[in-house]
């Protein structure tokens, strides 16, 4: 164990740095997404809709092999692990895009009545006065589409990128020992989501406005 | 929706209106631009060629891409009829009043929901081989399927039968019927109906883990899309033929479940935490599962 450990470790650690790469990169770009969905320019939110469409529909593999093996096709050539979070980060934008956007549609009518009557536009009422409500209702469910996307990081190990998954399935092979090989790579991701999970509830409860 | 996002900007005035219209105008400008570059870059790498495109337009290619699409439905189909059932009963037995009966369906659940199919799907791959137990591809790809789904479905069901009044239950225990009648004959009825939207967006979950078939070699869409890409030297306009068809048979998929949202909405009765989108991913207790 002691032989292949540090090995499975340093697949760990590929897996952390592409779920917090491809959550902050999805969290960047769904919120601007989500932005371009409620703007009053149409063809920003054709854009948004697509966008959302294409990217919540498409399975996440196949996005990987279209990205990772169709791109050096058409001459654009990237490294395997910035392939790979661009990937993640397209993918899970759409759901960030949605729970935002469904966030927006959580605050109160009222609020944004309020805003337009003291003058705020478009911009100003959403950075003063919806997006700062509609964040702590977003919490949870952010905290749900960082989870699937540390699950989803583990595709990558399909398309030959040296995460946990993929290091659990080579070490295997190697020193064959399923036990604690697999063993210990279902409870690194056990303890990641776990403690997803724990942070984002302790994120939530910092947040919340009792009313 | 509930609400038009109109709500955010006010109706708009001469200035506002030619803002917009120069707005509409750059944004237009740009999505051309960068279609051009896209389209250029696949010129100037020869993959706009007739003969690239070509072979998807041959009977047999398609009959094969179609093939494709039928392991996967067929697939996705299995992996339901298993998970679903079996998630409802993790999701009673982990409501159920006895301890050794809750604790194992909580654990079971609360495993398989931190774990990625993909990493099951290699116990099935290297781990069962050697203790001489030889599945056929098929289940190779099912069974972790439905293990990781069953535990989604769990907690679909159970956040359904928290969400529907306790009146309901209290009725039937009251007229002397068992915890198991009662979830049967009372509870669940109505709970499933009021879940068919989420639980046909849970389809999608399903539809798209079976591209894990590209791993385990088993006749799927995407594993039949590489096949032929490969053989035919068009990997990227095979892998954008099958993103196609996977686009347009998840968006009617959610359209359905749209569909049956609305068509659930308007008898009264609300299904649980539909008043957002009916993607589901708003309900409590749900978990969106990226990892397809």
């Amino acid at each position: 164990m002691t032989a292949y450990l540090p090995e499975l470790l340093r697949g760990l650690l590929v897996t952390c740095e592409l779920s917090l790469v491809g959550f902050a990169g999805a969290l960047v770009v769904g919120s601007a997404v989500a932005v371009f969905r409620v703007s009053p320019v149409p063809p920003l939110r054709a854009v948004g809709a697509l966008w959302v469409g294409v990217l919540r529909n498409v399975p996440l593999l196949v996005l990987l092999v279209l990205f990772v093996f169709g791109l050096p096709d058409v001459g654009l050539r990237f490294s395997l692990f910035w392939t790979a979070a661009t990937c993640l980060t397209l993918y899970a934008s759409a759901f960030v895009c949605e729970t935002v956007r469904s966030g927006i549609q959580t605050v109160s009518k009222g609020q944004a009545e309020a805003a337009r009557a003291i003058g705020l536009g478009f911009a100003a009422s959403l950075r003063y006065v919806i997006l700062p409500q509609a964040f702590r209702v977003m919490v949870q469910p952010l905290g749900n589409v960082f989870i699937g996307v540390v699950l989803g990081t583990s595709l990558v190990a399909a398309v030959g990128v040296a995460d946990l998954t993929n290091k659990t399935e080579s070490l295997d092979l190697q020193y064959n020992e399923p036990l604690t090989t697999f063993g210990l790579a279902a409870a690194f991701y056990v303890a990641i989501t776990l403690g997803g999970g724990l942070l984002f509830g302790v994120l939530e409860r910092r947040l919340r406005v009792s009313r | 929706m509930s609400r038009e996002p109109d709500v955010l900007f006010d109706v708009l005035g001469p200035r506002g209106r030619q803002r917009t219209r120069i707005a509409t105008v750059v944004v237009v400008l740009v999505l051309a631009a960068l279609l051009w570059l896209a389209l250029r870059q696949f010129a100037v790498n020869g993959q706009l060629d007739g003969a690239k495109w070509q072979p998807f337009t041959s009977p047999p290619i398609l009959r094969f891409l179609l093939v494709g699409l039928g392991g996967t439905l067929q697939a996705t189909v299995v992996s339901a009829l298993l998970a679903f059932p079996l998630g409802a009963a993790l999701a009673l037995l982990r409501l159920a009043r006895s301890a050794p009966l809750r604790w194992p369906a909580a654990a079971y659940v609360e495993l398989f929901r931190a774990l990625p199919v993909l990493l099951l799907i290699y116990v099935f791959l290297l781990v069962l081989p050697q203790l001489g137990v030889r599945l056929p591809l098929f289940w190779q790809l099912v069974i972790p399927i439905v293990m990781s789904g069953s535990a989604s479905a769990a907690e679909i069901f159970r956040a359904g039968v928290l969400s529907l009044e306790r009146g309901q239950s209290e009725a039937g225990y009251s007229l002397g019927l068992s915890y198991w009648q009662t979830m049967r004959l009372i509870v669940l009825p109505q709970v499933l109906r009021q879940l068919l939207p989420v639980l046909v967006s849970q389809l999608i979950t399903l539809l798209k883990e079976t591209t894990l078939g590209y791993v385990v070699s088993f006749p799927e869409l995407l594993h039949n899309g590489q096949t032929l890409g490969e053989y035919t030297q068009t990997l990227i306009q095979a892998y954008l033929v099958v993103a196609l068809v996977f686009v347009l048979t998840n968006a009617g998929l959610s359209q359905l479940a749209v569909g049956i949202d609305r068509r659930l909405g308007t008898r009264g009765r609300r299904a649980p935490g539909s008043a957002g989108s009916a993607s589901g991913q708003q309900r409590p207790g749900l978990q969106v599962r990226l990892d397809a």
